[in-house]
């Protein structure tokens, strides 16, 4: 049930390009044409899929506060979450050159219809986006990372397919001049966001948002006491709203 | 500006307007409507891009004949991050509140494309004060429009500005709130940023016809 429950909300509510923004350079890029879109997408389901639990990994044996203790009990006071940035990069980006040595190796003709966007993916925000939100908010399990990374790629697949077909139809339609091409892909895909926004009712998890945009968070240092302290106050800005 | 040569200056200026990497190289967009729902936050985005490009920029120029062409991606990333770190620390150590409320978005400075596209195109190629340049002025660029979008965002979506109620206050109805007006909390929902950014496109390519695409 849990992993449904991710799984949807990956996919719809929080979705990697209608939510967060994530990955939008090469969604922009690449979407002109429904073939070239669904390659990109398969190849960011594919690579999402191996680096989020991966990531996980690292993140819960080395990166956080006191991770290290598996190797001795004297590594308990390091912290090493700082170096999570490099250490997510320089795992997405190893990640993407081996599967490319490993695809172009033993399925040529995967090679030719992902190939060729597997160099674009290492710096495609949506996969270091994946592990970061990963890290953020906190998921608990190995298999709820895999979850969530086949859910956030199902759903930047699902949105770079459905403006590729938009784009592709849009053509043959009355735009303004100053906006054709680049201009209106963007108030498409705001209004597509307002679309998927409906989502957001249901399932009870739009308490992070909320928390998100609290200006004055203080600092405390006992980290579930700050969520406590976050989670009352943005109940109470509900019940006065 | 005596400083610079023209050549030079074009480097900042083009950016800023023909040139903008977000509204016409299509670069960036990833973390930059994110976090455009207040200006405060936009202004710190924009400072801390300027910073990691300019800085980013020099590096990659100074390195750029020892590096071997295969694994260049990775250097870039590395040197990225590198940088991104020194910006996170320092906002966690002078603004925690803000550091939380920008969360994982500074992190994704790293794969910021104009970053990677600068330095593709220009730092790999060129010497170190031009590529310092090119970094400042691409940054400059990415920055107004972020500035211009947070400025709408929060004036229309919470009536103030850096946190300031310049309508009035919404509760005792003051200012314009007196004669009827009210906040559209839409504004700060992440669809508007989308749209605000191609209504900004629409207001660029309509002053200048030579940008419209076919």
């Amino acid at each position: 049930m849990e992993h449904i429950e991710l799984l949807f909300k990956s996919i719809f509510i929080d979705n990697m390009v209608f939510a967060t923004f994530l990955g939008m350079c090469s969604y922009l890029a690449v979407s002109k044409k429904v073939d070239t879109a669904v390659g990109l997408g398969a190849a960011v389901i594919f690579v999402l899929t191996i680096t989020v639990p991966l990531n996980w990994l690292l993140d819960k044996y080395i990166l956080q506060d006191g991770a290290l203790v598996w190797i001795s009990e004297d590594f308990e006071i390091y912290d090493l979450s700082f170096l999570s940035f490099i250490m997510f990069i320089a795992t997405i980006a190893t990640m993407v050159q081996l599967v490319e040595i490993i695809v172009e190796k033993f399925s040529p003709s995967l090679y030719n219809s992902l190939g060729i966007f597997l160099p674009l993916i290492a710096v495609n925000c949506a996969i270091l986006g994946g592990s970061l939100f990963m890290q953020s908010r906190e998921i608990p399990t190995l298999a709820l990372a895999l979850t969530y990374g086949v859910g956030s790629g199902i759903g930047w697949f699902l949105a770079i397919l459905s403006i590729a077909a938009i784009r592709e139809k849009i053509r043959y339609s009355n735009v303004p001049a100053p906006l054709r091409g680049l201009g209106i892909t963007f108030i498409i895909t705001g209004l597509m966001a307002i679309g998927f926004m409906s989502f957001g009712g249901m399932l009870t998890g739009g308490d992070e948002e909320v928390v998100k945009q609290q200006i004055d968070v203080e600092l405390v240092t006992d980290n579930k006491l700050q969520k406590l302290d976050n989670k009352l106050f943005s109940k109470n800005t509900k019940e006065v709203n | 500006m005596g400083l610079l040569s023209s050549k030079d200056s074009k480097l900042i200026s083009d950016p800023l307007a023909d040139n903008n990497p977000i509204t016409i190289q299509v670069l960036g967009i990833c973390s930059a409507l994110a976090i455009t729902a207040e200006l405060k936050a936009s202004i710190v985005m924009s400072i801390s891009v300027i910073f990691v490009m300019g800085a980013g920029n020099v590096v990659i120029s100074l390195i750029r004949n020892i590096i071997p062409s295969k694994i260049r991606i990775i250097v870039q990333l590395t040197v990225v991050a590198a940088l991104v770190i020194i910006v996170d620390q320092v906002l966690k150590a002078y603004s925690y509140s803000l550091s939380k409320e920008l969360g994982a978005f500074i992190g994704l400075i790293i794969t910021n494309c104009i970053i990677m596209g600068r330095f593709e195109a220009f730092a790999l190629a060129n010497g170190v004060w031009r590529s310092f340049l090119d970094g400042i002025g691409n940054a400059i660029g990415y920055g107004v429009i972020l500035i211009i979008v947070g400025f709408f965002r929060e004036l229309l979506g919470s009536g103030t500005l850096l946190g300031y109620a310049v309508l009035g206050d919404p509760i005792e109805k003051t200012g314009l709130y007196s004669i009827g007006y009210e906040n559209n909390g839409f504004m700060l929902l992440a669809p508007m940023a989308l749209i605000v950014v191609g209504l900004i496109i629409w207001v660029q390519r309509s002053r200048n016809m030579s940008l419209i695409e076919e």
